[in-house]
């Protein structure tokens, strides 16, 4: 009996500690009630280096090269904004699952690791203007090019990677298009290459990259519903670096320096067919 | 033999980064390991004692670390200092902290089951030779917990030097983290250096393990 009195007391203690420690993080996550977490423009130029949280093995948006060095995309901007500031950049590698918590403690002053700009995201951080669209492509082999999907035939099927953006936008679109789900890049592939399926439905920088690597394959559908676009995010309410930001690409805007990143990291897997479709020059749309 | 691509390990730094990144590795598991193991041996001679607080407060602290896992307690010792209490530590520093608690919490349970497994008739032995309670500690009861722990103790090191692949959810770049960039970085080269450097590093974790299985065999014959 005193046993398990004991036990009992012990099991009320562990909750209390951990409800506790759950409480703490809730509180915290609001708006920063134990002060800014950010640093201004003034602070950033102060201290001389700027934390730029971004993807280090996303190939070509960023990615180490083979000497350790940052590249890509996204880092080439991310160079310029150091430049531009007058500081030295301190590139974070982030992951896709924590890029939104390095901004809200302030471990990153930007992230500028392929962000899509979605609402939810829109309510955790800010983001400045864009600078990339993202949409959802179709590629096919190039003997039966699918260029619509309004007249899809009945029997054909479509390949999608579960869990994407594409799975839903055809579930939601097209209900009438039959669907082969695949857990991986690896697999998917393998299946249009087989010729399980009439299509493969994914990010278009993904089908573009694709079609471009394997030949007899065209991307019949380059832009697919909705287009989404990339910003870089400051912290909630870090209204001077996100107004410098937005300032910066603007300026940007009037050199075409986009068009020259794009040049420079992704002319190489995605071809200069794409770059007006990819690009966004001066956060303009 | 299939072509494994691992001829990117020569392209540039490649090699030195993947090796930079197992010493990231190391360096922060052995700190952790070579601070909870004497904490953790410490705790739980506590744990196997009579005093009823001590034993609440470290039960509670046991059952708090070995709910978590690691990834929560490291994403705690990160980001939420910083959002509880505004500390700012680096990423390494979080790593080491989170491994020696979860070290420390883990070691101090298998020290207490080793305690205890020891029979009664021991401490009654050494009584009745005239040790006292501290003599018998030292001389009778520990020796023996001592030689039961080596391979629980060599599973919980190798486990914490190999649960380190999680710190590069807090940014701290180690091997396998610098093996991933690799093999995106060369994507479009050589598609198949994913198997070659899975490979690598499966063999660079071994290398990093094996001594210390050989370090247990060797103790365990030398405490028979």
């Amino acid at each position: 009996m005193k046993k398990m009195k004991f036990l009992l007391v012990m099991a009320l203690l562990g909750l209390l500690v951990f409800s506790l420690a759950a409480c703490g993080g809730g509180d915290a996550s609001g708006s920063g009630d134990n002060g800014v977490v950010y640093r201004t423009v003034d602070e950033i130029k102060a201290d001389g280096t700027i934390n730029i949280g971004v993807f280090s093995d996303k190939n070509p948006f960023g990615y180490v090269d083979e000497n350790g060095e940052y590249q890509g995309y996204d880092v080439y901007f991310a160079r310029r904004i150091g430049e531009d500031l007058g500081v030295k950049v301190n590139f974070v590698s982030t992951e896709a699952a924590n890029r939104t918590e390095y901004l809200q403690t302030g471990k990153v002053d930007i992230i500028l690791a392929n962000f899509t700009v979605t609402p939810e995201r829109a309510e955790e951080v800010d983001f400045a203007a864009p600078y990339m669209n993202v949409a959802l492509g179709v590629v096919s082999p190039s003997d039966r090019v699918i260029e619509s999907l309004d007249d899809w035939a009945a029997d054909d099927e479509m390949i999608v990677i579960s869990g994407t953006t594409a799975e839903t936008y055809l579930i939601n679109n097209y209900p009438d298009i039959k669907l082969q789900k695949y857990d991986s890049y690896a697999t998917a592939k393998n299946a249009l290459e087989n010729g399980n399926g009439a299509a493969w439905a994914n990010d278009n920088t993904e089908v573009l990259a694709y079609a471009l690597q394997n030949a007899g394959y065209t991307v019949g559908i380059p832009e697919l519903g909705n287009q989404d676009t990339i910003a870089p995010a400051v912290s909630k309410g870090n209204a001077t670096l996100l107004d410098w930001l937005n300032d910066e690409i603007v300026a940007l805007g009037e050199e075409n320096f986009f068009h020259e990143d794009y040049k420079a990291t992704l002319a190489d897997t995605y071809g200069m067919d794409y770059m007006e479709s990819l690009v966004v020059e001066g956060g303009a749309q | 033999m299939p072509d494994l691509g691992l001829s990117v390990l020569l392209k540039g730094k490649n090699m030195a980064r993947l090796l930079g990144g197992l010493w990231v590795a190391l360096r922060i598991s052995l700190i952790a390991v070579a601070i909870s193991l004497p904490l953790g041996i410490l705790l739980g001679v506590l744990m196997a004692g009579k005093n009823r607080v001590v034993k609440a407060i470290l039960r509670v602290y046991l059952e708090f670390i070995r709910i978590m896992p690691q990834m929560v307690l490291l994403f705690l010792g990160f980001f939420g200092t910083t959002r509880a209490f505004g500390w700012n530590i680096s990423a390494e520093l979080a790593a080491i902290i989170v491994f020696t608690l979860w070290g420390t919490a883990e070691m101090s349970d298998l020290v207490r089951g080793a305690i205890i497994s020891i029979p009664r008739h021991q401490y009654e032995s050494s009584q009745a030779l005239g040790l006292n309670k501290r003599q018998t500690y030292f001389y009778i009861i520990l020796p023996q917990a001592a030689r039961r722990l080596i391979p629980l103790s060599i599973n919980l090191i190798t486990r914490m030097i190999k649960t380190t692949s999680l710190v590069l959810m807090i940014g701290v770049v180690e091997v396998l983290k610098v093996a991933q960039q690799i093999i995106e970085a060369n994507r479009m080269t050589s598609p198949n250096a994913a198997f070659g450097l899975y490979l690598t590093v499966f063999v660079l974790y071994f290398l990093a393990c094996w001594p210390i299985s050989l370090l247990a065999r060797y103790l365990e014959k030398k405490w028979r």
